[in-house]
């Protein structure tokens, strides 16, 4: 795809620890369109936010971003430090945290710190940065705006400070916005209206976003396509729907089937057995391997490599064939807790 | 039915925020400041008979925890009484509570917080049952070992200490440890939500098998619908305090009756293919500080009509063994 705004290519991503080096990504490659969402997704210590942080240049020591590419607008932006960085960052990408008061300063006024996003990039008058917040608010469905502007953020609700942080990230109209977590820390009623907001949002202002979520529900109705993540690498990507629909990975289709909405109540969910590894002791081979039902011999010993079709990717040696296998199927398959 | 284990009766629970110092200086002045009165939980009833699952089930504020808590006996109900196998809990003090609340154990949400650091996982397994006699000091050792294997966790790990244990194994240990007293009824608050997707599986079918084995009775509150639904058999829907809908959970889930019940199935997103369409319910969730007057729902209720502003709608009977709270079940919102 050439419209990608956003593209990630073979990322490494290490950091330095008395334990040796960790690869918390490694070899991660993606790419996002305009008005596109990509949702990447993961558990706990996949490397998902890692890659956020990456892409925005905020990795710090000992942390370091050490290889692969990430370019975008047609401009690499791995090597680029400091001011250089700066003026891409919030400007022409920008990101939302999962808790919305790491992103708000507590004892600033919303329009106090709206204002100060606006002129960090636009050489314009303060009133002028004002409307421009205000507009953005209510972009985001923020009733009142005007009124918000002077509000202080424990004024507002946790779903509200939440849209004030998409709000402040779409100020400048960036290509992309990377939000780690956004919706996790929300209640359900409140986290359906910021999925609708953002899919409304993505269309009309053709700002993509890169959605990282350990939640294959929300992923599901709100992404476009899919990066499935495992141990710092891509796993699994493609069309959303058709990965929810035939999962090639055995992980990706573990995961999928261990969501209890999905099976008869009461009845034994099929489980993942054992945990995700610590990257500081991967298996060598495949590093979902120990965990796997379809684990083979050669799954141990060779790191296993990428296999292709339209559009879809699958990092395994024993991809699950989506004839012989339904949507679902690992449903039959019932694991016995390992650990 | 038979007999109910648990039978909370009218319970409800307020928290007072008293006036410090200089607040009652000001209201002496005249400043008409008054205390400030959260009700987290309102008139509640709810029975739960023995070896049965309810699942409590809201969003943030509508007063789940709360209730577990009180069920515990770790709260007070300012209001009504809790009932456990007839004999209140909490409000007999002294020897007699320490006897019954033994019977309820409560396992927390986060595995890391409820885990004390400093102490070996046997040692916390071990402390309950030992103090309460259940076992004797010297057949401690054996005693923890079989609790540890039943939750899935090799027995030899018993000398480790939390940090080395990932959050599905400390979860597997606490409710190790709520077992080790051998409770007639458990209190499980979240116990899945601080877990990943594929560890979420194992803790919920390590539940579920012990239920089975161990003919439990539980009371288990959660934020999650799909979660709720696979582990219980009644499902009692709170908004602010206040249950909303109950009912046994197949038939809740095929057809919710109160709005509120049924906003919160649309809003829910769902691991599914093509479907990008939401319909979010309108609007915040009011405050318990101040909840709306009426029926707690209304102002965000796409059905609310005048009786629903004045007057809040009791938790009545629609059909056997289900329950709504919601004026359109009872002549209509005019």
């Amino acid at each position: 795809m050439s419209d990608a705004v956003l593209r990630v290519n073979n990322l490494q991503t290490q950091f330095q620890t008395r334990a040796g080096v960790l690869k918390a990504v490694d070899g991660v490659s993606f790419e996002v369109a305009r008005g596109r969402i990509l949702g990447l997704v993961g558990e706990s210590g996949s490397g998902k936010s890692v890659t956020g942080y990456s892409i925005l240049g905020l990795i710090e020591a000992p942390g370091k971003v050490a290889g692969g590419e990430i370019i975008l607008n047609g401009q690499d932006i791995t090597r680029l430090k400091g001011e250089a960085m700066r003026r891409v960052r919030g400007a022409q990408i920008a990101m939302v945290f999962q808790d919305p008061m790491m992103t708000l300063n507590p004892v600033l006024k919303i329009g106090t710190q709206m204002i100060a996003a606006v002129r960090a990039h636009a050489r314009v008058s303060r009133k002028a940065a004002r409307a421009r917040a205000r507009d953005a608010l209510a972009k985001v469905g923020i009733p009142s705006p005007e009124e918000r502007l002077d509000a202080y953020p424990h004024q507002l609700s946790g779903g509200m400070r939440q849209r004030v942080a998409i709000a402040t990230a779409l100020l400048h109209s960036p290509a992309v916005i990377i939000a780690d977590e956004p919706t996790t820390a929300l209640d359900v009623s409140i986290q359906g209206q910021i999925l609708a907001e953002v899919r409304r949002l993505a269309d009309e202002t053709g700002t993509a976003f890169v959605w990282v979520t350990h939640d294959l529900a929300v992923v599901s109705s709100l992404a476009d396509d899919i990066c499935v993540m495992y141990a710092g690498r891509v796993v699994e990507s493609g069309p959303a729907d058709s990965v929810i629909a035939s999962p090639r990975h055995p992980y990706t289709a573990g995961l999928l089937a261990s969501v209890p909405a999905e099976h008869e109540p009461g009845t034994r969910l099929p489980q993942v057995p054992g945990s995700t590894p610590s990257l500081a002791n991967l298996p060598s081979g495949c590093a979902f391997a120990p965990r796997c039902a379809k684990a083979g011999p050669a799954c141990t010993t060779t790191p296993p490599v990428q296999h292709f079709e339209d559009g879809r990717t699958a990092l395994c040696h024993y991809p699950i064939e989506p004839v012989s296998c339904p949507p679902l199927s690992l449903t039959s398959t019932t694991y016995r807790s390992a650990s | 039915m038979p007999s109910a284990l648990l039978d909370i009766d009218h319970v409800s629970k307020r928290f007072v925020k008293r006036p410090n110092l200089g607040e009652r200086i000001a209201g002496l002045l005249g400043a008409g400041q008054k205390s400030e009165i959260v009700r987290a939980v309102t008139d509640v009833s709810l029975t739960v008979a023995k070896g049965e699952v309810v699942g409590l089930v809201g969003e943030s504020g509508c007063g789940k925890s709360t209730l577990g808590r009180m069920i515990a006996g770790i709260y007070t109900p300012s209001d009504g009484k809790i009932l456990f196998g007839n004999a209140p809990v909490a409000k007999v003090q002294g020897r007699r509570t320490q006897k019954l609340t033994t019977r309820v154990q409560m396992i927390h949400q986060d595995p890391f917080a409820s885990l004390n650091p400093r102490i070996r996982i046997g040692d916390t397994v071990a402390e309950g049952p030992v103090a309460h006699n259940i076992v004797k000091g010297r057949d401690a050792d054996a005693y923890v070992a079989d609790m540890l294997g039943r939750v899935g966790l090799d027995p030899g790990y018993r000398r480790r200490f939390p940090h080395q244990f990932s959050g599905g194994q400390r979860q597997r240990i606490a409710i190790a440890r709520a077992l080790a007293m051998k409770p007639d009824l458990l209190v499980l608050d979240e116990p899945v939500a601080s877990l990943d997707v594929s560890i979420q599986a194992q803790v919920l079918n390590l539940f579920m098998d012990l239920r089975q084995d161990l003919d439990l009775t539980g009371v288990f509150i959660s934020h999650d619908l799909g979660v709720v639904r696979h582990v219980s058999d009644r499902v009692a829907i709170m908004y602010l305090g206040r249950i909303v809908e109950l009912a046994p959970t197949a038939e809740l889930y095929a057809k919710p009756n109160h709005p509120y019940t049924r906003a919160l199935f649309e809003s829910v997103p769902r691991v599914g293919v093509g479907r990008k369409d939401f319909r979010p319910i309108a609007g915040e969730i009011p405050s318990p500080l101040n909840p709306p007057s009426g029926c707690h729902f209304h102002p965000r209720c796409p059905f609310a009509g005048p009786r629903c502003k004045r007057e809040a709608p009791p938790l009545a009977a629609i059909g056997p063994g289900r329950f709504s709270a919601c004026h359109l079940n009872t002549g209509g919102t005019e």
